[in-house]
């Protein structure tokens, strides 16, 4: 999400997914959409059919290149060489859409003399010094502008010359050597066709032939999608994936436009709407960062002065955050008492779901709850998940089935014995079987009504939260200690309003919903749009992007289902305030007249004197188009051709100067287990890679030929979760885990398609059946012959489906933007037959003193 | 009024969205948990309980950047003849055409004798009897009524026949079959067969036009079996995925067959009268 955020402003999709339809053009890279969002992939087909030239790029050959026009094979890790090659190109080439990239892009932006590229370095920028600072600011919605340390870097050296306002200084003839287009074109000279043929494996004719479908299919007359998934996002350097694929949609100029923008998408149903809010543990809901006390943000003003943008729409953080906390603390939050902030857990480090899982085996933490997920299967190391949860001391599990977390004490090689951890199993509702809403991957809030009763004692996990604080907050009933203040003032009335639902202790999602829209304290009238958010108490509001989904009492848009062909803006509600596609000012050119008649979608009325078109304007409704910066702060700090609101600049951000913490541009590294050398620098891995060096957590290494082959993993159209191994009419379809090896490599080992083979890394090894394809084959990367084996990672020992889970084989090592781990991109060894019978990782075995961090936290990579 | 498919393979996804939508819809219980090894496709084949399946057809060829591939998927299922074989040959009465001129078993009726099984040219039609003894219904339920049915039949012989009923039940409620119902890209679509044969046509000079090398399957073409209710657009030749090529009616082969039969028995009857009558 940093990828697109600090790109463009926000790190949701920018578009929708029926608005694919309109694409000339579909590039689906980072992601198998036809199997992993099936229904979701109507609407490629719906393009096709209209004429669009539909391309996949993916290691595998999958029922989406089955059904796309063209279909590029690449090696796994390989990306940002290969869409840094389109850069090259278009910039070359001078094919980019120059009016689009001049007027809406910071191109023109001159960055500070001290800048060194990763071209001058060998593969570092400058400001590195190789120390983890912990956590910065996550950077969703944004860059967070001059904020020092980050993932190694001190990004000082990556800013803009600015004049006494603070706007960056411009060269609008692009020409000046150290305006960002001109960086652009330094940065990826070197990333040719040649070097795109020898790294990623792609014939130069059909990588030139993209560039030229893909410039031929954007400008003001044509648009091109992006869709990726998380082919993209689940590797070290998975942000600047995304940000490789931003900057060539912002060349392209196919931001806001229809049939244009960058499809991001979720994995599972509410994803998106988790994100929002807020399961991540460094944001609270509406993307306002978590206090962190690395960045000394102990009082309400310290905070504020580090996260309020001067200009742009970040100017009015304040507002959500106070309104925030006047929604969690009700009547107790005053302006005397700096509304509760104090009441706010400090962030001390990186807490996110890794870091607290090597805790856990260090003894460090002593109590879990997982609720709707299965780490032991869908996790990484899951010898090391399951050890850790060996030595809790508690472990509550809601879940719909039982799973292998559940009972990771039944797991192969354990001593349920010497285990003693007591567990909890909460039987939750599915879906169907409780009311709520789900954000899909449109940024789109959907009500869905209880269709069933649950079965038994199921309840839904709404109901476990709830009377989970409810019992707490008994229990600290009678305390007059401050700390425990938080618990007593939560506010927390959402008793159901229906008779018998609240006998059964269901909450009101009704009333949660109501309560993240937001309301006035004073007349306790629903706000209609987080405009109406005030910094001063007088307005509470639990998730500022919802704003506007429940207007008044009575309306809930989210329930509405009034569609049309195309935009359907009574369908549902989408954030922010609607809009379907995002930054939609720029489909209209700097004077505010559409592109083309073609790919007309908000334009300015100059009669009605405001923008108007088919969707919500993504822009101050009523600012024209020739109208001037009038302040030096806030919105008012934008013209009325900057579309971009949420950046500072109100441009897209070809070169990002601050919100990342891996380099303002991106740059090819090779995955922390490759097969090849890094052609381009001596560095060879990301230094800002988060890794674990510890003996329980080993890993395979650069180029260790111990491990020769690629290894990717992912999931299949017929299973899911774990209920899906439960459902027999799922589990025939795919009924034995399996891996896709290519022929010439069966054949060399002697393999035939429904064998045993066992695959095995320095982290373990696993045994699953054999599928040989065509489909897989070998490519020729730096003279070298590399075969890519594919791996399922759903398979487990509940259900009927069964088999060795690929977690197994996986390392722990995250993109220290987001903490998210690396899984698309491993080596492994292959071998014919079966494994030996597991044994567990030993309990009382020490860790050794130099490897144990009691926090968790990772090193960085750092400079070979 | 005659309601069918028509199955549009080149918009198949082989998600397999039909397989489940049709086993819950009709309850009926997986088939096992078999992993084939051959592509995607883990069920192998139409049966007694299996009345869609998807096949994957995968086709691999060397070309100067690297390999082309192919990989085509189909959702197959009963064909609903113009001439059932099935129909002709069941002696209770059990298989029927009903009112939308679709070919339905009654599994009440039928006392599992298995007639049907060969009689299908396409190899759809199958007896759900073994699983009821192997303990596969475990895994989900069987249709009350059909289970009680095949439980009766399977003493006798070896339980009833199942197929696609193209959602009798469904149909007659107005709804769409499940399947189609299901499918996500529109490969698989129902309604009024004439409706859909014109539509198809038209599908087929669009690919055409494209360069797709598109032809329909169980449509216009002057076979035994007549046209196909359920038909479908094939890129390629039907083989590829598994369809004959010529169905034949085996009825049709009756006439030879008697006559065949009728020379034996006078070739026989000429030679016992040889051997019989020089005896004296």
């Amino acid at each position: 999400m940093p990828g697109l955020g600090t790109s463009f402003g926000r790190g949701g999709a920018t578009t929708f997914l029926q608005d694919l339809p309109n694409a000339d053009c579909i590039l689906i890279q980072g992601s198998n959409f036809a199997e992993a969002h099936p229904v979701g992939f109507r609407f490629v087909m719906q393009a096709k059919e209209r004429g669009a030239k539909i391309v996949h790029v993916d290691p595998r050959f999958t029922r989406t290149s089955a059904m796309a026009d063209e279909y590029i094979a690449l090696r796994s890790g390989s990306d940002i060489a290969f869409l840094g090659g389109i850069v090259n190109w278009l910039l070359t080439n001078e094919r980019y859409f120059k009016e689009y990239v001049t007027a809406y892009t910071n191109a023109s932006s001159i960055v500070v003399e001290a800048f060194k590229d990763t071209e001058d370095l060998d593969g570092i920028f400058s400001g590195f010094h190789g120390q983890n600072t912990g956590t910065t600011q996550m950077s969703q919605m944004g860059g967070a502008e001059g904020r020092g340390d980050a993932g190694g870097y001190d990004t000082s050296s990556w800013q803009f010359e600015r004049d006494e306002n603070g706007t960056p200084r411009r060269d609008e003839t692009l020409q000046h050597p150290r305006c960002v287009l001109q960086i652009l074109k330094r940065h990826f000279s070197r990333y040719t066709p040649e070097l795109v043929e020898s790294l990623c494996g792609v014939p130069q004719a059909q990588f030139l032939r993209l560039c030229e479908t893909l410039a031929s299919n954007s400008g003001r007359e044509r648009t091109t999608a992006f869709a990726y998934a998380v082919g993209w996002t689940q590797h070290t350097v998975g942000v600047q994936y995304i940000r490789t694929a931003s900057i060539v949609q912002m060349l392209l100029g196919n931001l806001g436009r229809p049939g244009g923008g960058i499809m991001a998408l979720r994995g599972h149903a509410n994803i998106q709407g988790a994100t929002d809010i807020a399961t991540l543990y460094d944001l609270l809901p509406g993307y306002l960062p978590v206090p962190s006390i690395r960045r000394d943000e102990q009082s309400l003003a310290a905070y504020l002065k580090t996260n309020t943008k001067p200009t742009g729409w970040w100017a009015n953080t304040p507002k959500y955050v106070v309104s925030l906390l006047k929604a969690y603390f009700g009547e107790h939050a005053t302006a005397a008492n700096d509304f509760c902030f104090e009441y706010l857990p400090q962030l001390t480090g990186d807490h996110s779901t890794i870091p607290m899982t090597f805790a856990m085996k260090d003894g460090t933490i002593e109590g879990y709850f997982v609720v709707g997920q299965n780490p032991v299967t869908s996790g990484q190391n899951v010898e090391l998940i399951a050890a850790g949860m060996d030595r809790l001391k508690w472990f509550v599990n809601v879940d719909a089935f039982e799973n292998e977390t559940s009972s990771f004490w039944k797991r192969e090689g354990a001593d349920p014995a010497a285990i003693g951890t007591e567990c909890f199993f909460i039987p939750a509702a599915m879906v169907l079987e409780k009311e709520g809403t789900m954000t899909n991957t449109n940024r789109l809030l959907q009500f869905h009504d209880k269709a069933v009763e649950p079965p038994g004692d199921a309840v839904s996990d709404a109901w476990f939260f709830y009377n989970l604080h409810k019992r707490v907050r008994e229990l600290y009933a009678q305390s007059l200690d401050p700390r425990d203040r938080p618990i007593l003032h939560l506010t927390w009335d959402y008793e159901h309003e229906d008779e018998r639902e609240r006998r059964r202790g269901e909450p009101s999602v009704r009333k949660i919903v109501q309560e993240i829209n937001g309301f006035n304290v004073r007349t306790g009238e629903q706000l209609r749009s987080f405009t109406q958010c005030e910094d001063d108490g007088s307005t509470a509001c639990g998730g500022w992007i919802y704003t506007g989904c429940a207007p008044d009492k009575e309306t809930l848009r989210a329930r509405s289902r009034t569609g049309d062909e195309w935009v359907s803006p009574d369908w549902g509600f989408a954030w922010p305030a609607n809009r379907r596609i995002l930054y939609n000012r720029a489909s209209a050119a700097p004077d505010g007249t559409p592109w083309s008649e073609r790919k007309k979608y908000v334009w300015w009325d100059a009669q009605q004197n405001r923008w108007t078109g088919y969707d919500v304007p993504d822009f101050p409704p009523e600012k024209a188009p020739d109208a001037p910066a009038t302040s030096a702060h806030g919105i008012e700090a934008h013209s009325g051709s900057d579309p971009f609101i949420m950046q500072l600049d109100g441009r897209a951000q070809l070169f990002v100067a601050s919100g990342l913490k891996d380099g303002p541009v991106p740059t090819h590294y090779e995955p922390l287990a490759s097969v090849i050398e890094n052609p381009l620098y001596k560095q060879q891995n990301s230094p800002s890679a988060g890794q674990w060096r510890r003996r329980d957590n080993p890993e395979n290494g650069a180029v260790n030929p111990e491990y020769p082959h690629v290894l990717t993993s992912y999931r299949v159209t017929e299973l899911s979760g774990v209920y899906t191994r439960y459902i027999p009419w799922l589990a025939e379809l795919q009924p034995e885990a399996f891996c896709e090896i290519d022929p010439d490599l069966a054949v060399a080992q002697g393999i035939r398609s429904g064998d045993y083979v066992t695959l095995s890394t320095a982290a373990g090894e696993i045994e699953v059946r054999a599928l040989v394809s065509g489909r897989m084959h070998p490519l020729r990367i730096g003279g070298k012959r590399v075969h890519q084996i594919g791996l399922p990672y759903i398979f487990g020992n509940f259900g009927f489906t069964k088999g060795d889970t690929a977690g197994t084989l996986i390392p722990f090592s995250i993109d220290s933007n987001v903490s998210i781990h690396e899984s698309k991109t491993l080596t492994c060894a292959l071998r014919p037959g079966r494994r030996a019978a597991r044994k567990a990782l030993p309990q009382d075995k020490p860790v050794p003193a130099g490897e144990r961090d009691p926090s968790g936290q990772p090193t960085l990579h750092g400079v070979d | 009024m005659a309601n069918g498919f028509f199955t549009d393979t080149t918009l198949c996804i082989g998600c397999k969205a039909c397989e489940v939508a049709c086993k819950q819809w009709n309850e009926l219980p997986s088939d096992g948990f078999d992993f084939t090894g051959m592509s995607y496709d883990n069920t192998a084949q139409l049966s007694g309980t299996t009345w869609r399946h998807v096949a994957f057809v995968e086709e691999t060829q060397l070309a100067a950047e690297g390999v082309d591939n192919r990989w085509l998927m189909m959702s197959d299922v009963c064909k609903h003849c113009t001439h059932a074989g099935c129909l002709e040959a069941c002696p209770t009465g059990a298989i029927i055409r009903n009112e939308f001129d679709n070919v339905f078993i009654q599994p009440d009726v039928c006392n599992g004798c298995g007639y049907c099984v060969p009689s299908c040219p396409f190899g759809v039609v199958d007896l759900i009897g073994a699983l009821a003894t192997d303990g596969r219904y475990q895994t989900a339920t069987l249709n009350p009524e059909r289970r009680e049915a095949n439980e009766t039949a399977v003493q006798a012989n070896g339980g009833v026949a199942g197929k696609c009923t193209l959602c009798y039940d469904r149909q007659r409620d107005g709804y769409t079959p499940a399947c189609a119902k299901a499918c996500p890209t529109q490969s698989i679509q129902f309604g009024e067969v004439e409706t859909l044969k014109m539509r198809a046509r038209e599908r087929v000079e669009t690919l055409m036009e494209r360069g797709v090398d598109a032809a329909l399957y169980g449509v216009d073409e002057d076979t035994s079996v007549g046209d196909l209710n359920a038909f479908f657009l094939i890129t390629g030749r039907p083989e590829a995925y598994n369809l004959p090529v010529r169905p034949v009616l085996p009825s049709t082969r009756q006439p030879a067959a008697y006559t065949a039969a009728a020379v034996a028995a006078l070739g026989l009857f000429a030679a016992g009268l040889f051997i019989f009558g020089t005896r004296e």
